[in-house]
């Protein structure tokens, strides 16, 4: 759009312009540095030793800079009784994150897939029952869901929380892929049909090859949802199958011993890190998500 | 057979998605329901006694203040949100040379989990080291800011890390919805002689009408379901001062073992986001019905 508030509009002066475009940078330089200061007080404080954090200042550099807090908040620094860090759980996270999200995303195109190009009747109430899905506080499964994932064998494990995140992270995907598709004609796959096409050739040369911006939009926000659980992830995990988020609200309110800050923040970073990079290298597409996801029905 | 196959692939495809949705997400609500209904404990128990859990719940403080919280939280939340992200997408919309960089630095909390943002929050309130300490340090002997331990303000340390990481977002879609105005009935106001802040709160605001729902049923879904941010933040202290519907269902159903309170609270926490979704949606669905 124009620049509106510092165009020249009648009677505004040079040095008015001047001023307001100045006052705006200020403006924008000060949230700037106020979402910052929250990751710049956590790096900094993570390279400081105790000591110094205690006599020195929130926001200052560190006077000597130390990765002892990483080493001990990647391999030992305790959750409760246990003092082996992250390590372990950002790996459960890994094992938990990986599958859910290639798996919920595989649904979520042969669904979306399905509803926008092979429209039979009642096909779209199936869709608006699976988008309410979406809404639903999940306290209000929380308690069967710990029952029937121990009927199935699978409570406290890995492969529970990979269910869990599966099932509820369809709905998201199966929209994500529906709106994506709605807008190819339904004539192509029409015509495709015609020529003899079943409806896995139609999807495998027709759907998938078109598909690669609305995969990595996907991907990116299922990884990111899954990573960042913390509500499935306290509830069904056990001792050892915690992931990351857990592991991380353990050692941060762990009352036993020295309360070590640097160890608190490097780990936060550690558990942050890895969907920090996705939004680092694939930003556009996080942002795509996110408007699809929580805007568009 | 292979020609009945071929039919009906495409709902033999969809079924196990639709199967899966009916009983986890339909089913396992109508279980909820129901033992919201009953005597449960401990354990679930099925004979349906009527309203005793609600009684229950509407009679226990720690409800009351956990509602009181959602309230307090909700409101502010959504409020300064919208203002705030609203403020920093008309910033960002006068041809700024950086704002690609802007914008990114304006959405990463986004990208976080909420434990991570409860974590720097705890540490930057934390009155003894964190930011009350460094203004002390500055000279500033008698300045204070302790809200996280105080049971009267705590609950507002909640809502300052909800903001940071969410009023990015906000400024996103309002930023998209800025850019979506007609430029050439802006530019016919300025020609008129129409002053900007006119033009702002005349034509551009009430023209993203749309957007201002979208941002607040986003909000809203947000503040209802906000339950880590709590438990990385305050742990729902001190005492019980910070608790949220969210974390008063968990303590329910995970550390009191009073699976009819947890039930409850979570039907209560359904009916709130029904009220607010199902209207959205319903409306959202119709307009995509009809292009």
């Amino acid at each position: 759009m124009t620049e509106l508030v510092t165009s020249p509009a009648r009677g505004q002066s040079q040095a008015v312009r001047v001023l307001l475009r100045w006052s705006l940078y200020i403006a924008l330089g000060f949230f700037v540095l106020i979402y910052l200061m929250p990751l710049f007080v956590m790096v900094t404080t993570s390279l400081k030793s105790l000591e110094e954090i205690r006599t020195g200042d929130l926001v200052a550099l560190p006077r000597a800079v130390t990765f002892d807090a990483w080493f001990t908040a990647w391999s030992g620094a305790c959750t409760g009784i246990k003092c082996e860090g992250v390590k372990p759980y950002f790996w459960n996270s890994v094992l938990i994150a990986v599958p859910a999200v290639a798996i919920s995303t595989l649904v979520g195109a042969i669904n979306g897939y399905v509803v926008a190009q092979w429209r039979f009747r009642g096909a779209n109430i199936i869709f608006a029952l699976m988008l309410f899905g979406c809404f639903i506080p999940f306290q209000v499964v929380l308690l069967p869901m710990a029952r029937v994932l121990g009927i199935m064998g699978i409570a406290g494990t890995i492969q529970g929380l990979i269910f869990v995140h599966v099932v509820y992270g369809i709905g998201f995907t199966t929209l994500f892929f529906r709106n994506y598709y709605v807008t190819i004609p339904v004539e192509l796959t029409k015509a495709a049909k015609v020529d003899g096409a079943g409806f896995f050739r139609i999807f495998w040369s027709i759907f998938l090859p078109l598909s690669l911006p609305i995969i990595v939009v996907t991907v990116i926000w299922q990884f990111t949802q899954i990573w960042n659980d913390f509500l499935f992830g306290v509830s069904f995990s056990q001792a050892g199958t915690q992931p990351v988020t857990v592991a991380l609200n353990n050692i941060v309110n762990s009352t036993t011993g020295v309360k070590e800050y640097n160890v608190d923040m490097a780990a936060a970073i550690i558990a942050a890190f890895p969907t920090l990079l996705v939004y680092v290298v694939a930003g556009k597409y996080f942002i795509r998500g996110l408007t699809a996801g929580s805007v568009k029905g | 057979m292979t020609k009945w196959l071929e039919d009906h692939l495409p709902k033999l495809m969809l079924a196990p998605s639709f199967v899966a949705v009916l009983v986890f997400v339909y089913g396992f609500i109508a279980w909820t329901a129901w033992v919201s209904l009953t005597r449960s404990r401990l354990l679930p128990k099925y004979e349906i006694e009527g309203l005793i859990q609600y009684e229950r719940l509407f009679a226990s403080p720690r409800w009351d203040t956990a509602l009181n919280n959602l309230y307090i939280f909700g409101a502010l939340f959504i409020v300064i949100a919208m203002a705030l992200g609203l403020l920093m997408a008309i910033l960002l919309d006068q041809n700024i040379r950086t704002e690609g960089a802007i914008r990114t630095i304006y959405l990463y909390p986004m990208a976080l989990s909420m434990i991570v943002t409860g974590t720097a929050w705890k540490w930057i309130l934390n009155p003894g080291l964190g930011l009350e300490a460094m203004v002390k340090g500055w000279g500033f002997e008698r300045f204070s800011f302790n809200w996280i331990v105080d049971p009267d303000m705590a609950i507002y340390t909640v809502v300052i890390a909800a903001l940071w990481q969410s009023s990015g977002f906000v400024m996103a879609l309002f930023l998209a919805g800025l850019r979506s105005v007609d430029g050439e009935i802006i530019k016919a106001a300025q020609v008129d002689g129409i002053p900007t802040w006119r033009i702002y709160t005349a034509i551009i605001i009430p023209s993203m009408a749309p957007i201002f729902l979208s941002a607040f049923i986003v909000l809203a879904h947000l503040a209802i379901k906000s339950f880590d941010l709590v438990i990385a933040l305050t742990g729902g202290g001190p005492g019980f001062a910070t608790d949220l519907p969210a974390t008063y269902m968990y303590a329910m159903a995970f550390s009191r073992g009073d699976i009819g309170q947890a039930a409850s609270s979570a039907m209560v926490m359904m009916a709130v986001v029904f009220a607010i979704v199902v209207p959205y949606l319903y409306s959202e669905l119709r307009s995509q019905k009809d292009d």
